[in-house]
């Protein structure tokens, strides 16, 4: 599965600059809106289902290597996150779904 | 002449307009001038057409300007070739077969000016002309893909020879012991920057040629350590990074509260952090035990009224990293999280 087929399916909305998503196959997922445990248990090029959109969530994403954050509830990340995201090259993804059925879709999908 | 969907015609939409790749955005950056061919054969108006014909021959080219003195007066291209070859007039003068009033591009505009004539204009060429209008040369879509390719080229280099650079940093010195040290000063409270000081010592440790295992490591020691200056400090405090060869120490420290209870402050899952700071993700109770995880030697002295000193070790000249340092307490975490919510 690669990131593109992930955003048409859970229909994302792509908050940083496009690039070509159909070559970034994410290898794993994770889920918590607690920094230390994302630190803890989030694996390189992955993708993080979380709540939070505060510029943390990009510096995070960075230091490990995930390949995109879904940001999910209609979370809205401002103009500087974005943009500190695009300049460490993390995409940012944004649904107004909860992260429980946007997991369950990746799980689905086949992200395990 | 090339493109056969008339592309001008074709209704952009959002969708198009958002997905803008980095190439794309190097038609912005890159000027005409660093892309054009220089020193372009130019024909004068009174030239044949037979002159033309075997000019184009010679110097294997399909294309020039048409230059009177110094004012750009026409085109010709194969187009116009074929069209006096039908006629049966190839000793007509060249003025009467090119294309009148070219379209020019001035040196200094961006190279996304000459591709949206390429888009909208059926044409194979352009001339590249000077403020004053004077021929300068001319660009085709050739021009510009190999234009595209050389600073692509180019960014890589960049970083690789910063790369290489920092890799023989400690070879090219001579001393006894040779070290690096980083310094950065972390504001309290300061959330926005949070994190901006273990990115760059990431990326240091990565330029100086540290395998990416370790890198992301020190990363995680540094970013908790990092957050705990901006969450529990009263006037932030200052990271210390000496990288030496083998190794690097990492020391934090600050001026207070300090720790109340240190080995309760070890304890994955116990937090002091406030719900404010949890709403933003924090106070999950991991951000010692994580460095803990990360590092091969880790030393943490504290007591209240007397600030904090956080002593960090990792090893450089061998990997250990290991399975258990990576997730020795992914299991506890997940537990601990749930106590602490």
């Amino acid at each position: 599965m690669n990131l593109q087929t992930l955003i048409d399916e859970l229909h994302l909305k792509v908050l940083t600059t496009p690039k070509d998503f159909s070559s970034i196959q994410p290898s794993s997922g994770y889920t918590s809106d607690l920094l230390s445990c994302v630190m803890t248990g989030a694996e390189a090029k992955g993708v993080w289902v979380t709540l939070q959109a505060h510029m943390n969530i990009v510096a995070v994403a960075a230091l490990l290597d995930i390949s995109a954050i879904i940001i999910t509830e209609g979370a809205q990340p401002d103009e500087e996150t974005i943009a500190k995201a695009n300049e460490e090259e993390i995409t940012l993804l944004w649904t107004d779904q909860p992260s429980y059925p946007v997991v369950g879709k990746l799980w689905e999908m086949g992200l395990k | 002449m090339e493109g056969s969907t008339p592309r001008s015609q074709k209704v952009i939409t959002d969708q198009m307009v958002e997905n803008i790749t980095k190439v794309e955005e190097l038609a912005y950056e890159l000027r005409v001038r660093e892309v054009m061919t220089k020193e372009t054969k130019a024909l004068s108006p009174d030239m044949t057409m037979r002159d033309v014909v075997e000019m184009f021959r010679v110097e294997r080219i399909s294309g020039a300007p048409v230059v009177d003195g110094k004012k750009i007066c026409g085109v010709v291209s194969m187009e116009d070739i074929i069209r006096c070859l039908l006629a049966n007039d190839i000793d007509a003068p060249a003025s009467k077969y090119m294309t009148k009033n070219p379209i020019t591009v001035k040196l200094n505009e961006p190279v996304v000016e000459a591709l949206k004539y390429f888009v909208n204009a059926k044409v194979g060429r352009l001339i590249v002309v000077s403020q004053d209008n004077e021929l300068e040369g001319i660009i085709t879509k050739g021009d510009i893909t190999r234009g595209y390719l050389r600073a692509l080229q180019r960014q890589n280099e960049e970083e690789e020879l910063r790369r290489y650079r920092a890799k023989h940093l400690f070879e090219d010195i001579e001393s006894d012991r040779t070290s690096l040290i980083l310094r950065y000063n972390i504001i309290a409270g300061d959330f926005r920057h949070g994190g901006a000081a273990s990115s760059n010592i990431k990326r240091a440790l990565l330029r100086l040629g540290a395998s990416p295992q370790i890198a992301r490591r020190a990363g995680i020691a540094v970013y908790e350590a990092e957050m705990n200056l901006v969450i529990h400090t009263t006037h932030g405090g200052i990271i210390r990074v000496e990288i030496e060869p083998h190794r690097m120490s990492i020391r934090i420290f600050d001026d207070g509260p300090g720790i109340e209870d240190v080995q309760k402050a070890l304890t994955p899952g116990f937090s002091t952090a406030t719900e404010q700071i949890r709403e933003l993700g924090f106070g999950a109770g991991m951000g010692l035990p994580n460095i803990q995880r990360c590092v091969d030697e880790m030393i943490l002295e504290s007591s209240p009224g007397n600030g904090t000193r956080l002593k960090l070790k990792i090893n450089l000249d061998k990997d250990t990293t290991t399975d258990e340092k990576l997730s020795p307490i992914k299991e506890n975490a997940k537990n601990e999280s749930a106590n602490t919510n």
